[in-house]
């Protein structure tokens, strides 16, 4: 089916989202739609799913004009899309999931359902649990299930929202090429995503947005300069890795055990000094968030020792780590990192407190301001964070980092952000390094562990490395490592 | 001869029925994300009601149905106050409960202490003269067979039919069932009015069945629309599991009064107050899986028994509805 969308515009209050914005995809094509945060491509996506309604525009399927009131008409009309954050049921099955939304008869056809998916998996040889609850599997796996459920629909428009985010390189390489399959069965495919790599592995044409704005299209061969320039505005120069000499010890771990009811991890020692930028690789869960929420404090390690800068931490409370210069920020943004409801203002005195009773909201608004200046979040100081596009939340959390730290541990620091943005938070991680902290970063992106980090340790299913000098490392070897290989 | 003790488990299950009716309609309103706190006073309400009408019609059945309007309306106001206003439902639920309460009590004075139709025992041809079964089940009053019959409509709507899959996705995050084309807005008035109704029904049962007439204050009947909430939550929004929650709740209250002759060194106070800190003990049994201290000592466990303990402690585990009680906007 071939899409047309005809000078879109959506507001949200003030904010202009998108500003006339057209975009026409061919059937039988993957269309690439690339931008960086808050571009406007995830709303451009919900006006074409029917979740959200144009303020201006029109919506042309094979020609004829078309107006959708809810996801309903969207999916009526042989429009899906895969949402970012997979719009699943966490708490339900594998198969509840698959029949959910479903048109059908009064009685739920379970054993009708269950071979639908049981035979679209193995045509596309995914390996879904029926009786498995959603929130077992992973994010790749929640993304192949909505996938199939969609195909199972009937849609003929399948939108796919920065569908490799938190998914395994494996499941990357089986998610493109189902894609190349389905569109060479004539569906229409649009890829929404703000990596170049993937556009030019994966898409016929690509169109850039900029703040809500068409920036161009492109066709291959793609030049990656080109659409750097599209996406910024300008070019982007490339950083270069400049070592730090490793000074004092900063984290000493010796024979640490950890593990929780799900998986033990092997024996681990460990020496991090300071100036130095840790890179711990593994897919999804194979221990390395145990294993950090261990050396921040937050699970008590079943034996061994931590010693942070010469003082033993081993099973002491959480705050004790606060105290010994210990820093977590999770990647669940605003599940665990950020206080939705509060504002930025508000952030900063949670952490920052003046040591008075009484907030000084004058002078804690001008501090906010101060902090938003150097850390160049787009928002102001009474804005709440769950407002911020995900960059500027990713910046919040930076500037929450109290000074000083030691030891900085950080979860997915640039999951979800694009070029410019990651490029920012690393520069601002370097120079902590430099200052001084020793830093432990997890990453699903091998590619910028190796070139920001000094040394790498890969987990395994509960697994652990030696540390791995990166100059010692490829890509390559790094992707087989974390999938159990070539250890 | 039926021993005593058959009619004592008889006169439990006839005491269990209206909370049955009740849970399973709170059960419906939280599977949709809808905390109707206004149980206690919708059921007070619906017993006055309920009363009052069948009283001046000389009708049962007009008697029920006006319970059932009572609570539907009352559910009514909760849904219009927390979804198309987007108000706290919590605050609206917490207020009319005490308005039904005292609406019950001061419209309801003229009809305290009244005679009036009551629903008498039916019992079942055949089924009823069966050994023990008979006298358990099947000479009881129509009000016990329909909460049975409600309770087993209700599991197989939830688990076994496409509207029941959608209620259940529409508790647990009603954006992702928006995005598969449920209208998340109209299925939660739907199921919020539903589950008012039929604990309109329960609360006319009391005065029209079980404790039979309106005696204002004295009734009795304060206090047990708290006991459905807490029991909807212990019964993990399961209708049999709420169920077997009600018929406990109904049994320790029996046994107190049952073991009060034969334990005099017992202040009465204590074995009547005893059915509560019990309940609160099983719904502290049932959450004792998500702990993680729990899941950390098992961990510890050699396999064998960790796999069983984990068994028995899932299949106690309850979690409710991710999306109960909060605003959902379309668009």
């Amino acid at each position: 089916m071939k899409v047309e969308m005809r000078h879109i515009s959506k507001s949200f209050g003030p904010v202009r989202a998108l500003q006339d914005v057209s975009l026409t995809v061919e059937a039988g094509t993957i269309h690439g739609l690339l931008g960086e945060n808050g571009a406007g491509k995830t709303t451009l996506m919900k006006i074409l799913s029917g979740y959200l309604r144009p303020d201006r525009g029109e919506i042309f399927l094979d020609g004829r004009p078309v107006r959708f009131t809810s996801p309903a008409e969207g999916l009526r009309h042989g429009i899906g899309m895969l949402h970012q954050d997979p719009m699943d049921f966490p708490a339900m099955s594998v198969l509840d999931n698959f029949m959910m939304g479903h048109e059908g008869g009064f009685w739920l056809d379970r054993r009708g359902a269950r071979r639908a998916l049981q035979e679209l998996a193995r045509q596309f040889g995914f390996d879904l649990d029926p009786d498995a609850r959603v929130d077992r599997l992973t994010v790749g796996e929640r993304q192949q299930l909505e996938l199939l459920r969609l195909l199972w629909r009937g849609v003929r428009v399948l939108i796919l929202d920065e569908p490799t985010t938190g998914i395994s390189a494996p499941q990357k390489v089986r998610l493109f090429e189902t894609l190349r399959r389905l569109a060479g069965e004539g569906k229409t495919i649009i890829f929404v995503t703000h990596k170049l790599e993937e556009v030019e592995e994966l898409c016929h044409r690509v169109t850039v947005l900029r703040q809500g704005h068409l920036a161009g299209e492109a066709t291959p061969p793609y030049s990656p300069q080109r659409l750097i320039e599209m996406m910024f505005g300008r070019p982007l120069p490339m950083p270069e890795r400049q070592p730090v000499p490793p000074g004092e010890p900063v984290l000493e771990i010796q024979n640490l055990v950890v593990g929780d009811h799900r998986l033990r991890l092997s024996r681990a020692n460990l020496i991090v000094r300071s100036g130095e930028i840790i890179g711990l690789a593994g897919m999804e869960g194979s221990g390395q968030q145990l294993f950090m929420r261990a050396c921040a404090g937050l699970v008590r390690p079943w034996e061994g020792s931590i010693r942070v800068r010469g003082k033993d931490l081993t099973g002491k409370p959480y705050h004790a780590f606060l105290e010994a210069g210990v820093l977590f920020v999770p990647a669940n943004r605003l599940e665990e990192g950020l206080i939705p409801g509060l504002t930025l203002t508000e952030h900063f005195q949670l952490v920052y407190p003046n040591g008075r009773y009484l907030i000084d909201w004058e002078q804690a608004r001008a501090e906010a301001q101060r902090r938003i200046r150097d850390f160049n979040i787009r928002g102001k100081p009474e804005t709440v964070v769950e407002a911020l596009s995900g960059g500027n939340q990713q910046r919040t959390l930076l500037a929450l980092i109290r000074t000083p730290a030691h030891l900085l541990l950080l979860e997915h620091p640039t999951r979800g952000l694009d070029v410019e943005s990651s490029m920012w938070v690393w520069r601002r991680l370097k120079e902590r390094a430099q200052e001084g902290a020793a830093l432990m970063v997890i990453s699903s992106d091998l590619q910028e562990l190796l070139q920001y980090c000094d040394r790498i340790i890969v987990f395994f299913s509960g697994r652990i490395s030696e540390p791995i000098a990166a100059e010692e490392l490829t890509l390559d070897r790094l992707g087989h490592m974390i999938a159990g290989r070539g250890w | 001869m039926t021993p005593e003790w058959i009619f004592g488990l008889a006169g439990v299950l006839a005491a269990a029925a209206p909370l049955l009716i009740a849970v399973i309609g709170e059960t419906f309103s939280e599977r949709a994300g809808v905390v109707n706190l206004s149980v206690n006073g919708a059921m007070l309400l619906a017993a006055m009601a309920g009363f009052a009408v069948a009283v001046r019609t000389g009708s049962l059945e007009l008697g029920f149905f006006a319970g059932v309007v009572i609570g539907a309306l009352m559910a009514l106001v909760v849904a219009f106050a927390s979804l198309t206003l987007r108000q706290s439902q919590v605050a609206v639920g917490l207020v009319l409960a005490l308005l039904g309460r005292d609406l019950a009590y001061f419209l309801g004075n003229p009809f305290m202490g009244m005679p009036g139709p009551r629903v008498g025992a039916l019992p079942i041809p055949v089924l009823k003269d069966l050994p023990v079964l008979g006298p358990l089940l099947f000479q009881q009053s129509p009000v016990v067979y329909i909460s049975l019959i409600t309770v087993a409509l209700a599991w197989v709507w939830i688990f076994r039919t496409r509207p029941g899959l959608v209620l259940r996705g529409v508790g647990e995050r009603p954006p992702a069932a928006f995005v598969r084309g449920v209208p998340v807005t109209r299925v939660r008035y739907g199921y919020t009015v539903l589950g008012g109704a039929l604990v309109g029904f329960a609360g006319a049962a009391y005065t029209l069945d079980l404790k039979g007439g309106w005696q204002g204050p004295i009734s009795g009947i304060d206090g047990i629309g708290w006991i459905v909430l807490a029991i909807t939550i212990f019964g993990g929004w399961h209708p049999v599991r709420g169920a077997f929650g009600a018929l406990l709740f109904a049994l320790l209250q029996w046994l107190s009064l049952v073991l009060q002759p034969r334990l005099p060194g017992i202040p009465s106070q204590v074995l009547n107050v005893a059915p509560f800190p019990l309940m609160i003990f099983a719904l502290l049994l049932t959450n004792l899986g998500n702990t993680e201290w729990v899941q950390t000592a098992l961990s510890r466990l050699p396999e064998s028994s960790r796999r069983f303990a984990l068994r028995v402690l899932h299949s106690l585990q309850v979690s409710p509805p991710a999306a109960l009680g909060t605003v959902f906007e379309e668009e």
